[in-house]
Formats: C-alpha cells, sequence, structure tokens
C-alpha cells in the first residue's frame, strides 16, 4: 500500500458534495473500462468465477458428446433448457435470499403447494388466468409469512424456513389428499407444449425470468441494498437501510419465483401434487453455490447461479442419455459441488492479496 | 545488552501487486519492550503475522538466538516461544477460559482433556496476571474485552513465551485496565520475557518503552531508538517522512459567536436506563460537541440514541427545530444526521463492495430513477466526495477493504456528505488510525464544522476532545457532570472528571 497522508489541508474547499456531478468528473480508472458506475468490482470477480463455471459446462458437454450420440443434437439442448426452466427460475429468488444473507428451504414445499392450490376443482373453474394468479399469489404470500417470521419475528431463516418446508407440503397434501389432480384446463397444461420458433415457452420464461433478475439485481436500488443487507447487515441498519422490510421482500420474491416454478412444473405434469418439487431447495441452493455466491452473503451473481443450474441438469442429461441410474447422479453432484466450491477457493486466494 | 533474542534483517514479503514488506530489520532483546510504530499500511500487520509464522517471507533472514529459523507456521513460531496478542482477540467465544487458555494444547490424556489439572494450570496463570478473579470455568464469550485480552496473554504464557507481540492491546481497554496491563508487561519483561508493542499512542510508548523501531512503506527507517528521550516530532517525522507542527487545526473564533448560529440538535432529559440518564445537550450549526468519558459511561450510547438506532424511555431529540421520531435511524438520515460509527468494520462498512457502493450506501435514492441506478451520476458524486475528502488512492471503484483505517473513515464520512447531512456524531474517529492521517482527519471535521455542519464527537482520547471541540460534555456513569468551553478545561480537569469527578 502506498503512502497514504498528505499535509492537513486546512484551506481545501468544503466539500461540495457532488449535487453539481460536473459531466467527466468522474476518474475513468484501468479497472472498469468500459462501465463505470457499474459493480465493477463485483463484476470483475464474478467474471472470473463464471469463466471456470462455462469451463466446466463446456467440459461436460465434450464429455456428453463423446458418451452419446444423442447428446449433441439441438433437440436435446432443448431439453436440457427445458429441464433447467423449473429450477432456475427457483434458483433465481434463492440468489436473491442468499445473497441477501438469508436462506429459503421451503422452496420446494412452496411449489407444491403452489401446484396443488391452483389444480383444485374450484381454481380450475376460473380457468387459466385464475389459476395462474393463484399459483403466484400463494407462493408470495407463503413468502410473506417467511419473511415476516424471519424480518420481524427474529427467527433465524434457516429455521423458518425448514418449519415452513414441513407445514407448507403437510397443507399441499391436506388440500390434495395426497391424489394428483388431473388439470383439465388445456391451455393451461398447453404453458409446457407451446412453442415459439421451435423453443419451448418454458425456456422464454426461464430467459426472461433471469433478465429480469439480473437487471433487479445489478441495476436498481433494491438489488444494491441486498448486496448490503447481505455483505453487512448491522451496517446496512447503521446506513438507515430497511433491513427488515428488505429482508422480508427477499422473501417474497424467492415465493413468487415458486409460484412461477409452480405454473411452470404443473404445466409440465399436467397435474398438481404434493410431492412435486421434492429435494428442489437443495438443488436450489447447490446452483447457488457453485455459481459463486458466498453461502453467507453479500456477494454473488445471478448468471453464476444460472450456469449451476446448467451444469447440474447436463449431467442428468449425459446420465439419462448414457442410462446410467440415478444413485451414480446423486454422487457425481455431490462430488461436483465441493470440487467446485475449492476451485472458487482458490481463484479466490489468487484475486485477492 | 546481551545477544538480540530475535533478529530480524531485509525481511520482504510481496502480496500480488504490492510489497508489504520491503526490507524489515528489527532486533528485540531478553526483557525489553520494543515499540514498533509506524502508520496504518506501513507493513507492521504483515510483519506480526510473519512472526507468528501466518506468513512466509519470500526474502531476508529471521534469526532466533543467532540461530537462523524459519517461521513456516503458527506451531513452529509457537514452538520457539513466540506468542502474538492480536487486536481482534482470536478467542473462541464459547469455550471457558480454561479450555480457551490451552487451545490447541489441552493436557490430555488418551484424548480425553483432563479438566481439573487444566482448570488449576489456567488459575495459576491468571493469578499470575494479576486476575485471580477470572473463573477458569467461564465462558470467554461473557467477558470484557478486557477479560479477553487477559486470557489472551494466560495463552502466550501457557505456551512458555519468550517473546509476545502485542498488537494495540490498549485501544479496548479503559484507563484503569492499562495501567493493569502495563504492570503485567512489567511483571514479564522483569522475568525475561521480550514484549514487541504495537501502540498509535505516543504516551504509552514513552511509559513502558525501552527502545523505539519505525517501519515506513514496509521499510525500517528506524532501529532501536531510545523510547524515552527520543522527540515525539522526530518520530512522526519518521513516520511520516515530514514534520506536524500542530495536529489540531485552529478554531474559528472570528466574527459571529456560537450563542448567535442556531442550535441544530437539541436533547432535552433523554433516559436510557441502564446505559444514561436525563442527558440534554445542544449541538449548533459549525460547532464541535465533545462527549468525554470512560467506555461504559454512556457515551456511545448517547450517539446511538441520537441517531435513532437505539429507542430511548424518556426525552426528546429535536434537528432544527423538529423532533425526531424516536428509534428511528431512517428520521434521523432524513432530517439530517450521520452517524460514524465506533467499528468501521462491523458497523459501517461493506467489505465486499467498492469505495463508491460504501460511499453511496446512503442516499441510493437520489441516483435511482424508479429504483433503476443512475451509475454515472453515481460514480461522479462519490468520485467528488472522495476528492473533496482526499480520500487515497481517489478511485471510487476500488474495493473499499484495501483501503488504510484512515481512508476508511474518510469513506464513512463521504457517505454523509452525500446525504447533506447537517449533524455528524462521530463515535471514535480516530481509533486505529494512524498519527499521520489523524492530523488529516482533525482538518477534515474542522472543515466540516466551518462549512456549518454541527459535530457530535466521542472520543476515549481526552487530548482528542480538547484539541477538536468547541465545548466539551463530560459523561460520568450515564449522567452529565460538566459542560464547558474546551478553552476553560485542560486535561488533568477533564480527567479528574472523567474518573471520580469531583461534584462541579
Amino acid at each position: 500500500m502506498s503512502q497514504q497522508t498528505s499535509p492537513p489541508d486546512g484551506s481545501g474547499p468544503l466539500p461540495a458534495t457532488g449535487k453539481e456531478s460536473a459531466p467527466g468528473s468522474a476518474r475513468r480508472t484501468g479497472s472498469s473500462p468500459g462501465k463505470p458506475g457499474g459493480p465493477a468490482f463485483l463484476g470483475h470477480m464474478g467474471r472470473v468465477r463464471n469463466l471456470g463455471l462455462f469451463a466446466v459446462l463446456v467440459l461436460l458437454c465434450v464429455v456428453g458428446a463423446l458418451t452419446s450420440d444423442n447428446f449433441a443434437t439441438s433437440q436435446n439442448a432443448l431439453v436440457i433448457l427445458s429441464s433447467a426452466a423449473v429450477i432456475g427460475v427457483i434458483t433465481i429468488g434463492q440468489s436473491f435470499v442468499i445473497i441477501g444473507g438469508g436462506i429459503d428451504l421451503s422452496v420446494g414445499a412452496i411449489v407444491a403447494l403452489a401446484s396443488v392450490w391452483c389444480t383444485t376443482v374450484a381454481t380450475q373453474s376460473y380457468g387459466l388466468g385464475g389459476m395462474i394468479l393463484c399459483a403466484l399469489v400463494v407462493g408470495a404470500v407463503v413468502g410473506l409469512v417467511n419473511g415476516v417470521i424471519i424480518a420481524y419475528g427474529r427467527i433465524v431463516a434457516f429455521i423458518t424456513t425448514i418449519a415452513m418446508m414441513a407445514s407448507a407440503r403437510g397443507l399441499a397434501e391436506r388440500i390434495s389428499d395426497r391424489q394428483s389432480q388431473v388439470v383439465t384446463v388445456q391451455s393451461f397444461n398447453s404453458i409446457a407444449s407451446t412453442r415459439f420458433l421451435g423453443i419451448p415457452l418454458l425456456v422464454y420464461i426461464l430467459a426472461v425470468a433471469v433478465a429480469a433478475g439480473w437487471v433487479l439485481l445489478n441495476r436498481t436500488t433494491f438489488g444494491r441494498r441486498t448486496f448490503a443487507i447481505g455483505g453487512n447487515q448491522e451496517a446496512a441498519r447503521l446506513a438507515g437501510l430497511g433491513v427488515r422490510r428488505h429482508t422480508m421482500l427477499l422473501y417474497v420474491l424467492s415465493g413468487l419465483c415458486c409460484g412461477i416454478a409452480a405454473v411452470m412444473l404443473t404445466a409440465r405434469t399436467t397435474s398438481g401434487a404434493s410431492n412435486l418439487g421434492n429435494l428442489y431447495e437443495l438443488d436450489s441452493i447447490a446452483a447457488v453455490i457453485i455459481g459463486g455466491t458466498l453461502l453467507t452473503g453479500g456477494r454473488g451473481s445471478l448468471v453464476g447461479s444460472i450456469l449451476g443450474v446448467l451444469v447440474f441438469t447436463t449431467i442428468t442429461n449425459i446420465f439419462v442419455l448414457n442410462n446410467l441410474t440415478t444413485d451414480i447422479q446423486q454422487i457425481a453432484k455431490g462430488l461436483i459441488i465441493v470440487a467446485a466450491v475449492l476451485i472458487q477457493r482458490r481463484g479466490r486466494k489468487g484475486a485477492t492479496p | 545488552m546481551s545477544a538480540p533474542l530475535l533478529e530480524m534483517q531485509g525481511v520482504v514479503k510481496e502480496f500480488p501487486g504490492v510489497r508489504a514488506l520491503d526490507g524489515v530489520d528489527l532486533d528485540v532483546v531478553a526483557g525489553e519492550v520494543h515499540c514498533l510504530l509506524g502508520q496504518n499500511g506501513a507493513g507492521k500487520s504483515t510483519l506480526i503475522k510473519v512472526l507468528a509464522g501466518a506468513h512466509k517471507t519470500d526474502e531476508g533472514h529471521i534469526a532466533w538466538e543467532g540461530e537462523p529459523v524459519a517461521l513456516t507456521s503458527p506451531t513452529a513460531a509457537m514452538r520457539h516461544g513466540i506468542a502474538t496478542i492480536y487486536q481482534e482477540l482470536d478467542l473462541a467465544d464459547g469455550l471457558s477460559v480454561a479450555e480457551n487458555i490451552y487451545l490447541g494444547h489441552e493436557q490430555a490424556r488418551m484424548g480425553f482433556t483432563r479438566r481439573s489439572r487444566m482448570h488449576d494450570a489456567a488459575r495459576q496463570l491468571l493469578r499470575r496476571l494479576g486476575h485471580p478473579e477470572i473463573p477458569a470455568t467461564r465462558e470467554v464469550g461473557e467477558l470484557s474485552a478486557a477479560g479477553k485480552q487477559l486470557v489472551s496473554m494466560a495463552r502466550a504464557l501457557s505456551h512458555e513465551a519468550r517473546l509476545i507481540i502485542m498488537d494495540e492491546p490498549s485501544a479496548v481497554l479503559a484507563h484503569d485496565e492499562v495501567d493493569n496491563l502495563f504492570r503485567i508487561i512489567a511483571d514479564l519483561t522483569a522475568a525475561g520475557v521480550a514484549v514487541v508493542y504495537i501502540s498509535h499512542r505516543m504516551e504509552e510508548i514513552r511509559r513502558i518503552g525501552d527502545r523505539v523501531t519505525v517501519l515506513k512503506d514496509g521499510r525500517t527507517v528506524a532501529r532501536g531508538l531510545p523510547a524515552r528521550t527520543t522527540p515525539t516530532s522526530e518520530l512522526v517525522a519518521l513516520m511520516t517522512g515530514r514534520t506536524v507542527e500542530s495536529v489540531f487545526p485552529p478554531r474559528r473564533d472570528a466574527g459571529e459567536g456560537p450563542e448567535e448560529r442556531p442550535v441544530l440538535l437539541d436533547v432535552e432529559h433523554l433516559t436510557l436506563p441502564g446505559k444514561f440518564e436525563d442527558v440534554s445537550l445542544t449541538v449548533r450549526a459549525g460547532e464541535i460537541v465533545g462527549l468525554a468519558g470512560l467506555v461504559g459511561s454512556g457515551r456511545s450510547e448517547v450517539l446511538e440514541t441520537v441517531y435513532g438506532a437505539r429507542r430511548p424511555s424518556s426525552g426528546r431529540v429535536s434537528v432544527a427545530g423538529t423532533a425526531l421520531r424516536p428509534g428511528s435511524i431512517a428520521a434521523a438520515v432524513r432530517a439530517g444526521v450521520g452517524l460514524a460509527p465506533e467499528e468501521r468494520k462491523s458497523q459501517a462498512l461493506f467489505l465486499h463492495s467498492s469505495i463508491a457502493h460504501n460511499v453511496s450506501m446512503s442516499s441510493l435514492r437520489r441516483f435511482a430513477h424508479a429504483g433503476f441506478m443512475d451509475s454515472r451520476t453515481e460514480l461522479n458524486a462519490t468520485a467528488e466526495a472522495v476528492r473533496a475528502l482526499d480520500l487515497r488512492p481517489p478511485d471510487p471503484t476500488r474495493p473499499v477493504r484495501t483501503l488504510s483505517g484512515g481512508n476508511q473513515q474518510k469513506a464513512v464520512v463521504a457517505r454523509w456528505l452525500l446525504t447533506d447531512c447537517r449533524l455528524l456524531l462521530l463515535d471514535e474517529p480516530t481509533r486505529g488510525v494512524d498519527v499521520g492521517a489523524r492530523a488529516e482527519l482533525y482538518a477534515l471535521i474542522r472543515r466540516l464544522a466551518d462549512s456549518g455542519v454541527g459535530v457530535l464527537l466521542v472520543s476515549s482520547e481526552v487530548p482528542e476532545v480538547l484539541g477538536l471541540a468547541d465545548r466539551v460534555l463530560v459523561l460520568r456513569e450515564g449522567r452529565v457532570v460538566t459542560e464547558a468551553a474546551a478553552r476553560d478545561l485542560d486535561e488533568s480537569i477533564v480527567l479528574d472528571l472523567v474518573m471520580e469527578g469531583s461534584s462541579a
């Protein structure tokens, strides 16, 4: 570090508080070429990390192409993307929660509850719009309950959402009586079967959700506050941010993502069931972590999370194409999680003095 | 003096892009208190970590009792008898005092800890440190900062350390506790233990130091100077590379008296049970008011309550004539109040983020349209604030954690420049800030006041309060015992009031 003192210049002009931000007064520096004011530092770190994950993805594709003739087809690529769509949307919400310093273990249960609720005979009588609205509202309200308990009831997120995981799934079972509820509204089912330009609608939904999530995280005050609260909650509070309200909103957002995912998943299976979304909490958290987001919050990237989702769905795809059993799949997933975190830590050590 | 216990020559430590140590020489003899002086960023922390075995050196020689050694791991350093007492004490809060002392070298037989023997040994060590009243079975998390430091010191003794490095040990201590620390240090050195003592407080170095080594920019610029006789000006000049004539900026005493300026902050009968009672004070525009008192006198709590971070049980806080909603930070910030809290890293900074993001955190709305950030305006404004405060380096895209303590403090103050802050609450603004950067901060605070900002300042260091403030309030046990113009007070009066306080 260079010397940082200077004569105590008592005569200096009083800071103009930056109100008249003169054009060109910002110092462009080499470290942030192109986009001043963007989260330059974070963005840079994010790129480095995502590069590694991208390499893993490429490697997986090579492995897939070598082991199976059907892997490198456009049809298979769309299969991977559509199966990534549901968990992808959930992972967006999970990323916000984790970057904001929390965790949401109830995502799978919320998906089940929203799926069951939007496919009851009564809800189905309202048609397509009623069903979608129902799923979104159920997701958001359950998220709100999580958020209120965590932010205002001051019960840690881990416990609150694990409790919600149990009770939301319980409620789903009660509503559905553990029967799967066939969707008779054909327009709803067509959400999963519709294609534009040969690409399934589900993939478009994921793309739009990722884009919206990225903008929200990186270009809005909401995103900035999310990083701040996850990075240092006490400092955020003392800086005057509404920490509790924001924390609550993060869980609403996660719940809403689960509602969207519930619509997608229910349409795919053409029925609502209380066992949908099983273990989605683990899949989404694993994707966020291998995407380079700190589990303690304050630092992370949405692109990384989505790459994480793609890595996992690609592995599953390769295993399915090669007729390998799911148990080996699970073992491979576990190994990849540990390997990814180890690689990232090495990368970080190199980057920070 | 005998042959040096520890001798370092030309030690170099490089990190990617930074040469943290660039030729450090140091020799420490048994039984002396060797003070290490240097500004933040001069390389003291790196040097400590090298000695503790946490960093490997890139070049240079280290000799222990005349024999070359490689301090490749903390265990290796400990085996040689080097113990370190870090500023952020490295204790396990959930374990007992005895368990912490013997952490890593538990007295055990076949994997089972021998609790009673460990407790006896721990008790003995604590007695040796003059604190037999600390129970060996107490959970460390329940101890005060001073208590934790003693546990840390007992741990060093349990390793039969012959060189103990103390990194600003007095920073977390109150006055009487510092005396006890010095007594312990005297006992240790009398028994032949060498102490490397790091502190920013010159008077401490005078009191207990034998020799001084000065670091600047990772290099030794003076080694083994006599601690008691070397003039302060010379030491400051060595540290900063320049001379400091007067540390405190002059008060503005011409023209309108402070009484004519409008009252900015009016605190009436504020009470927070168990912390402070019936505190009333005013701060006028352009005035610096100091709050002096011991740790635990309620001074920080007063600041936090004014800021809305704590909810008082009774009393009123008004800013520019408008009462603030109690317990609401948002209301205080809207009214133009800003706080630079006591613990910069844990209470003010977002260490993962850039300087710009740290500075703009309380004024995000100003840089947003419908929630979308206008990054260009934000960067312009933060760059301007950074330049106005002479923050180094002046690049707002740099991560804030790479800044020195003084510059991190400037980043915190810069945050409030962007909110049109009228009243600045400063809690220990120069803690952990080196001498040269302190003078800069003092000048900055005075400049802010001259522009019409009211400042309420809390500091443990009486000279700082007296030198900087226009008016001083002395708090003792949660009550205001005196209020006077700073020029009517001197250090001994204030210290007297702070300690036992013959009722004024």
